[in-house]
């Protein structure tokens, strides 16, 4: 499935800023087996004096620019057209609960994808025991990993509410998680927590969800926004998988990747002080429409 | 005297009390109880030493502390305090022998790190081979992932490090501690021995105590050679004035000659590293931070702090700075690492540790979590990824019942370590010696020729006679070290002994300094304003004006228009001006004499305590004089002795720009044709310039001679012309401005402001010619900000 993408965000400041310093985490990438990107234009206003791209220790795509006149409005906007070429689901081959530890301390690396980095807390998770016996409780009598990743999923998307105007982007996923509501970030955020509260090494994905359904299926949350959403490592054999809870969905080509990492603050898509004071505000638009579908 | 005998009468009585625990090793007394030979000059002397004599001693060395404003900030659970320096007074003496195996340990230690650090953020040998569990590894906050295939310019990770040391039971010294990302306590050696040399300046020069300056010339040494090109500046970053130990950082800063800097003082611009300074961006390529990584960059590391510089690991990355210690090296500092070192010195180094550190057993194995439960009895636990020092607990403590299953549910997130026990050394409590637990930090550093260690100079001593070093967390004293040699020390100080020398030009001052001191200029005068105005009302409410006749009203309404209570003798906005003052000095610790700041502290001490007590009238108007002089002994401190770079010139702006201001706005009111009788010789009087009125006049005060003399007359210290002029002086010796060079906006707005006044005649200079003239004044104000000190 190919898609043409673009995203517009927007920040908009009471007093004009004479200098910023962004780090920019806004344009997907290839991924070996899962999505090409075909062509990308990243635009950034007012036109930035230093401007770097690298890849950072995940493998996110990053841009770090640095902006020198004053303005009272910084714009970002992203275009690209990508692939996503994602076989089907994958045969439930991960191991049993008790097996998973083994397999995690076999895994000699320390590589971005090893599971150690997705397993302790990270700058947005605090590991909290109420999340882990929930995650017990909604995954109890899995017999594989990769159930009690789905399980969990499900438990999320059947007791949390999508509420945008319920969570800010800096609440804590503990708060989330005792009032059940937020939006894709908080259901992330939670779901990763208790996954890593009973073991199971579990990151944050920013993406794209496409806009429009399929026909006949209804318009999925997150669709008009940059989307979040969960992977575990589910053993050796099946590695990496990712899941949706906002929407209960197994991840597959509906989704695209911009970046992954530990937790939301590894793929903030727009990182960067402002030398002023006073607050800033925040707009943003998100079209991903699909090419050739029928 | 009879003191002069042969006999171990003295020395048995002074040592009479001092008695070791049974099976604890002492510094002082060997085995047999009998003072070992290091000791035996320095305590003969010490016992021979008069009555009464020793108590002076320490109230001399104790002084210069003082004096030199030696203290560190104790986070409480209210506000943070600066506290004394709490030196012990007796120092700990170790012979050249012992110490040169100490070194020789920790040197072997500080190169087995370094090749931690090189592979943890390099090849990851270590944990592929099996070596290092992945998970200690990943889950360390220290670990930093955007430094990771990063390798240092200067091509080390450490250059700065310590370690605490103690020796146990058995006599042999262990590490008990690793201290490699950015190690306080240096600078407080340095004063340690300054202080103790004081105590003990008779004894100190026979007794062949190893010199620490050398081992600061040769860091120095190296930090400067670190330049590219042996171009540039060297800095030191500093958290700031709330750090525990900002006062070591400006000490050392002073002492080696480097700039302060905070994160805010720096930003990069095209991958290149950069202080904002007074003279706009000049480049800096060697930082010895004193700022824990996590905080040094808020674009890729913590993104709440306010301490760091966006974008200083792109820098990094370019090869654009050398970091001491590299950023990330805090991972090294992990608690359950020192489980591996052992076997790993054994693999890297192909030996055994040459001095072993506190025995650490890592939870996350099956075979370690089992002997754990055998023998927890002994051990502490602390969480595997504490980097705290040895006595610091952080939390992690066992349960009182089913600890088996406790270790075996925190696992990989345990560590248990050997409880361990110290040393005594002799500490002087009451005015007798008594022993006290001990530990050393040893500070290395890496020189041109490798690493050298600081030769003694830090031990801490614990306050309570109990040997575990857990109780060190209860507080207590710090030492001096001497490093006893077997040959006579030839004095050593940090200045170069060639002759040769030229006069290095000062690199341009930081902005953000020049913004404290033109702010401190312009407190320091505020408040001397204040003291003024309130100085000459309550005189004439002490003269028997009653308070609501009309010169005293109309001044308690000009002292509400400063931001002054007139029912408060000592208004609470005096209280936060000299604060405020004393808050700018300490942001330019490094800048600021001592003796100003110390002068500044007592007038703030004064205000408080007047405002505690002080009644209105009489008793006001002395304590006021009280206040005039000591801002007058602090302005003359300052403006005598002050060394004259573009910082005293900033400090000289601040106060111009305040006493302009005042003036002009007292004038507009005292001046006023509607104020009450006595007002125009009052405002003389606050003026500080009744004697020459009376000389320049020959006549009473009228409007025209007060105008005059307080606005126009350009030889009057306290006119409002003359600031002018000093203001535009003072502009005239900073970048961008001066003779034949074109005028800038700030030029231009002094020399406006400065010509519409002297073209004027005292008669026509009215009201509101006053009050926009205040305005000006604001203008000049911002547009130095802009220009200088942003």
């Amino acid at each position: 499935m190919q898609y043409d993408i673009r995203m517009s965000v927007t920040y908009h400041y009471p007093v004009a800023a004479t200098a910023g310093r962004h780090l920019l985490r806004l344009m997907p990438s290839s991924i070996p087996g899962e999505q090409r990107l075909d062509s990308s234009r990243l635009l950034v206003e007012p036109d930035p004096v230093e401007w770097r791209q690298s890849v950072d220790f995940f493998g996110n795509r990053t841009d770090e620019v640095a902006l020198d006149s004053p303005h009272t409005e910084s714009r970002f906007e992203m275009s690209c057209r990508v692939e996503r070429m994602v076989g089907g689901q994958k045969i439930d081959i991960s191991p049993r609960p008790e097996d998973l530890p083994r397999e995690i301390a076999a895994q000699a690396t320390l590589a971005s994808e090893a599971p150690h980095h997705f397993l302790g807390n990270s700058p947005r998770i605090t590991l909290h025991p109420a999340m882990t016996t929930y995650g017990q409780k909604a995954a109890r009598g899995a017999e594989s990993v990769l159930e009690m990743f789905h399980s969990l999923g499900r438990a999320i998307n059947a007791d949390f509410t999508f509420d945008p105007t319920a969570t800010e982007v800096d609440t804590p996923a503990i708060d989330a998680f005792e009032r059940r509501e937020g939006v894709c970030q908080d259901f992330t955020h939670v779901m990763i927590s208790c996954l890593r509260g009973m073991g199971i090494p579990a990151g944050y994905v920013s993406g794209f969800l496409r806009t429009v359904p399929p026909e006949g299926q209804p318009r999925l949350e997150g669709a008009d926004a940059m989307h979040a959403w969960v992977r575990a490592w589910c053993g050796e054999r099946i590695g990496w998988v990712e899941y949706d809870p906002t929407n209960a969905l197994d991840v597959a080509n509906d989704h695209v990747v911009i970046a992954r990492g530990r937790d939301y603050s590894d793929v903030a898509p727009v990182k960067g002080v402002m030398r002023i004071a006073g607050g800033q505000q925040t707009t943003q638009s998100v079209d991903v429409i699909p090419l050739g579908d029928s | 005297m009879q003191s002069q005998s042969q006999g171990e009468g003295p020395l048995d009585e002074f040592l009479s009390g001092y008695v070791p625990q049974e099976g604890v090793p002492d510094e002082l007394l060997g085995p047999d109880g009998e003072v070992r030979p290091v000791w035996a000059g320095f305590v003969k002397r010490l016992a021979a030493m008069p009555e009464g004599r020793l108590a002076e001693r320490i109230a001399h060395g104790d002084r210069y502390l003082r004096d030199a404003g030696v203290y560190f900030r104790r986070y409480g659970p209210e506000d943070p305090t600066n506290r004394d320096w709490p030196l012990s007074h007796v120092p700990l003496l170790i012979a050249e022998d012992e110490w040169d195996e100490i070194a020789a340990g920790l040197i072997e230690r500080a190169e087995l790190l370094e090749k931690l650090a090189a592979d943890l953020y390099g090849e990851n040998r270590l944990v592929a081979e099996g070596h290092l569990p992945a998970s200690l590894i990943a889950e360390s906050p220290e670990w930093l992932h955007p430094l990771v295939g990063v390798k240092p310019r200067e091509g080390h990770f450490l250059d700065f490090i310590a370690f605490d040391i103690g020796r146990g039971p058995n006599g042999k010294w262990w590490v008990l501690c690793d201290r490699t990302q950015a190690p306080s306590g240096a600078g407080f050696a340095l004063e340690n021995r300054i202080a103790t040399t004081r105590v003990y300046s008779d004894i100190f020069v026979g007794a062949n105590v190893t010199r620490l300056s050398g081992f600061f010339r040769k860091f120095r040494d190296r930090l400067m050679d670190l330049r590219p090109g042996h171009q540039g500046r060297v800095g030191i970053l500093t958290p700031g004035p709330m750090n525990a130990t900002y006062f070591e950082h400006a000490y050392i800063a002073r002492y080696l000659g480097f700039t302060l800097l905070e994160g805010d003082d720096l930003t990069v611009q095209n991958g290149e590293l950069m202080i904002r300074t007074i003279d706009g961006l000049q480049p800096i390529s060697v930082l010895w931070r004193r700022l824990d990584a996590q905080w040094s960059d808020p674009l890729e590391l913590n993104e709440g702090s306010q301490l760091g510089t966006p974008g200083l690991l792109g820098a990094i990355r370019s090869g654009n700075v050398s970091m001491v210690n590299a950023l990330g090296t805090g991972v090294l500092e992990t608690r359950a690492l020192m489980a591996f070192l052992p076997r790993l010195s054994e693999l890297l180094d192909g030996r055994p540790l040459r001095m072993p550190n506190v025995a650490t057993w890592w939870c996350g194995q099956e075979s370690e979590r089992a002997h754990v439960r055998a023998n927890s009895s002994g051990m502490l636990f602390s969480s595997s990824w504490a980097t705290g020092l040895a006595h610091e607990t952080d939390g992690v403590t066992p349960p009182p019942s089913a600890l088996d299953a406790w270790i075996e549910r925190r696992g990989a997130s345990l560590v248990a370590q050997e409880q361990v026990h110290l040393s005594t050394a002799p500490a002087l409590i009451d005015g007798k010696l008594v022993p006290r637990p001990m530990t050393l930090r040893v500070f290395l550093a890496r020189t041109e020729k490798g690493w050298t260690a600081m030769p003694g100079g830090f031990a801490r001593i614990g306050s309570s006679e109990d040997s575990s070093a857990i109780a060190m967390q209860e507080g207590g004293q710090v030492a001096d070290v001497w490093v006893i040699s077997r040959q006579t020390e030839l004095s050593d100080t940090l200045a170069d002994t060639v002759g040769k020398f030229e006069r290095t030009p000062p690199g341009a001052l930081p902005s953000r300094a020049a913004d404290n001191l033109f702010w401190l200029g312009r407190y320091v005068e505020r408040s001397e304003h204040i003291v003024r105005v309130l100085r000459a009302h309550h005189a004439r409410l002490a003269e028997s004006e009653m308070p609501d006749a009309p010169l005293p009203l109309f001044a308690a309404r000009y002292l509400e228009n400063l931001g002054c209570s007139s029912v408060e003798a000592v208004p609470s906005e005096l209280v936060d001006s000299v604060s405020a003052a004393l808050n700018s000095a300490g942001k330019v610790a490094d800048r600021f004499s001592v003796d100003g700041t110390l002068a500044l502290v007592d007038l703030t001490r004064t205000v408080c305590e007047f405002a505690e007590r002080v009644q209105p009238g009489d008793d006001a108007a002395s304590a006021m004089s009280v206040l005039i002089r000591k801002l007058n002994g602090f302005s003359g401190l300052v403006h005598d002795n002050m060394y004259r770079f573009a910082g005293w010139r900033f400090l000289s702006i601040g106060r111009a720009v305040e006493r302009a201001v005042t003036m002009t706005k007292c004038l507009a009111d005292f001046a006023d044709p509607s104020a009450p009788a006595g007002a125009l010789d009052m405002a003389v009087e606050i003026a500080d310039s009744v004697m020459t009125h009376h000389r320049r006049y020959t006549v009473a005060t009228s409007r025209a001679t007060v105008i005059d003399l307080l606005a126009l007359d350009e030889l009057n210290p306290r006119s409002i012309l003359c600031q002018l002029g000093d203001i535009e002086e003072h502009l005239s010796h900073l970048p961008g401005t001066g003779q034949h060079r074109q005028m800038t906006p700030l030029t231009r707005a002094v020399l406006r402001a400065r010509t519409d006044l002297a073209l004027q005649l005292p008669e026509t200079v009215g009201r509101n010619d006053l009050e926009r003239l205040v305005d000006d004044l604001s203008g000049i104000s911002d547009q130095l900000t802009l220009a200088y000190l942003s």
